[in-house]
């Protein structure tokens, strides 16, 4: 990466932001789920040159044990950032940021899972930043939404999250890295899109009454967007593995849960 | 009262399935009188029955379910199975021996065996609870273990056992297909072995397809016919011989009722067993494994005490 350096101003004449976006203009975001092969669930995002890979495990059986809830799983996330993902290489050792972004998430992930349906057990939820370039936790939220859902875990909605800005005084949407470091502010936030539910809200840098307000209905209208993008993303997935599509009801009718079909074959079992 | 979704459309979580009087079940939650998914799957309605096909996930134990485990833990008198999934299994020694048996269970079933049992108690609070007390439960001592994803075990079965029939009749192998996502596969010969994971991986990478029972057939028949003309010669698909152990004759003399009642879960319609008349054709088949002639001596000792207590049901 080349040396930074700070742009003129985040804000031409126009009202157009520094890398050419409109101020309520997402970065081109890419989803794709199941990228991983041994995890449970993957998903991966590119959000401008943001890149996140995330990857569910289980429900599995948790370790260490002291961690278990008797009435419901625990949901275990761990977010690290590669030593490569920033200009200055990041030392390895798991720091405090990581440690509070992962809980973050945990939180914002938290209340659309059913995880009274899995005491004792643990769901691990892995998110790798591969390259950090602003907005890492909310693209990490998203990802991780579409990983759970690709490991099969029941939950009421997926989680669309991006982060509102505030540079040169005006509110912008999906700050890049430069206007994370040069803007005057920053919120972040994951909603519900069944129910406009905040998950996330945080905030970073001084706003009124009426830019907080401003910059959650800005921040809610790009969540349903990018929300569109994550239903398509995990369709487009089941899709491919699905060639021939489900068109004809007859055959594939022709299977149920049933226990005792294979208990039939006990029968067989005689001649040991 | 509104359905919002195809037959068998692929649906995503949070995704709004039907609205007025309709049940939730299965991969679905509701909010007052909407449905919605909880799952990436295939919708289906069913009378007014609202369910979500999961196309992935772990295994959650169900009373009744039929599963392969492996004994990772032998204690006083249990044994902990490992069944796959976030809960590990226990196997009381009263609901796998016949009383009195010895002190040191270890000599019945040890850590590293596979045994096929039922699960016979599952709340939540407690974990699975495991049975060995039906027919056919019991320890496996050959053939080979192959695991999928239980999501797609139905698919394995078919309806009424339609696939999994069909699979043992053109192979002539012995399976038994377990809830958990395991299938024990004993064939006569490496071939059809390969033959016969083939097709079960088949299955799994195309689970939600359709006609898949006929494409399933049409490659084994054409594999089998492959197999069949290169070794021809030796013609052990034709030889209906060979009477085996006589001492488990006993076995098969007072049929033990299992389960009849299985606990249906919301949505699953019961199916009454049908034993399949195609097990006599695989009964018949010559089973060449070496190791039965040894493992016969080691063995006998523990099969009889399972073999007594199944006639005394």
């Amino acid at each position: 990466m080349s040396p930074e350096v700070k742009p003129d101003s985040l804000l031409n004449a126009e009202g157009l932001r520094f890398d050419g976006r409109r101020i309520d203009e997402l970065r081109p975001v890419q989803m794709e789920v199941g990228v991983l092969k041994t995890a449970d669930g993957s998903a991966s995002i590119r959000q401008g040159k943001t890149y996140i890979l995330a990857a569910v495990y289980g429900p599995r059986e948790l370790h260490p044990r002291h961690l278990t809830l008797n009435d419901r799983a625990f949901l275990r996330v761990v977010y690290r950032m590669a030593t490569f993902s920033v200009p200055d290489r990041k030392r390895p050792a798991p720091s405090r940021r990581e440690r509070e972004i992962s809980m973050v998430i945990a939180n914002a992930l938290q209340p659309v899972l059913f995880l009274e349906q899995y005491p004792k057990a643990v769901i691990d939820v892995f998110i790798q930043v591969i390259q950090a370039d602003g907005g890492t936790r909310c693209a990490a939220i998203n990802a991780a939404s579409l990983a759970l859902a690709d490991a099969g875990i029941p939950m009421r909605s997926l989680v669309p999250s991006v982060a509102v800005g505030k540079a040169e005084g005006t509110l912008i949407v999906d700050l890049g890295d430069e206007e994370d470091k040069y803007g005057e502010g920053d919120v972040p936030l994951a909603i519900l899109p069944g129910t406009n539910e905040l998950t996330l809200l945080q905030q970073d840098g001084s706003f009124t009454r009426e830019e907080l307000m401003e910059a959650m209905q800005m921040g809610i209208n790009a969540c349903k967007y990018l929300h569109e993008l994550q239903k398509d993303a995990l369709k487009r997935s089941y899709s491919k593995k699905a060639p021939e599509g489900e068109d004809d009801d007859d055959e594939m009718d022709d299977y149920d849960d049933d226990l005792e079909t294979d208990l039939g074959e006990a029968d067989i079992m005689e001649d040991e | 009262m509104a359905v919002y979704f195809q037959k068998r459309e692929v649906v995503v979580p949070g995704q709004l399935l039907a609205e007025g009087r309709y049940r939730a079940s299965f991969g679905t939650y509701d909010d007052g009188d909407r449905i919605y998914s909880a799952l990436v799957g295939l919708a289906e309605l069913r009378g007014n029955t609202v369910k979500v096909v999961a196309l992935e996930g772990v295994y959650i134990p169900r009373e009744g379910d039929l599963v392969l485990g492996t004994i990772t833990i032998v204690t006083g008198n249990n044994w902990k199975v490992d069944i796959g999934g976030p809960y590990l299994a226990s196997l009381h020694a009263n609901n796998a021996l016949r009383r009195p048996y010895d002190d040191d269970i270890s000599r019945y079933m040890d850590i590293g065996d596979v045994i096929a049992a039922e699960v016979i108690a599952f709340d939540r609070v407690t974990g699975p609870f495991l049975g060995m007390k039906g027919r056919g439960l019991r320890r496996l001592d050959s053939g080979m273990i192959l695991e999928i994803s239980p999501a797609k075990i139905p698919r394995v079965i078919g309806r009424r056992g339609s696939m999994i029939n069909m699979i043992q009749d053109i192979l002539r192998i012995q399976t038994m297909v377990g809830q958990n996502g395991r299938i024990w596969i004993r064939a006569s010969n490496i071939e059809v072995m390969r033959l016969a994971i083939k097709a079960f991986k088949m299955i799994e990478a195309q689970a939600h397809t359709s006609r898949l029972t006929d494409r399933v057939k049409t490659m084994l028949e054409e594999e089998m016919a492959n197999i069949h003309g290169e070794e021809m010669s030796e013609d052990m698909f034709e030889e209906p011989t060979d009477i085996e152990d006589s001492k488990e004759s006993e076995d098969i003399a007072e049929p033990v009722e299992l389960v009849e009642d299985e606990d249906t879960a919301e949505g699953e319609e019961p199916v009454k067993p049908e034993k399949s008349p195609k097990t006599e054709a695989v009964d018949e088949i010559k089973d060449d494994s070496p190791e039965d002639a040894t493992e016969e001596e080691t063995e006998s000792e523990e099969t009889e005490t399972e073999t007594k207590e199944e006639v005394s049901e």
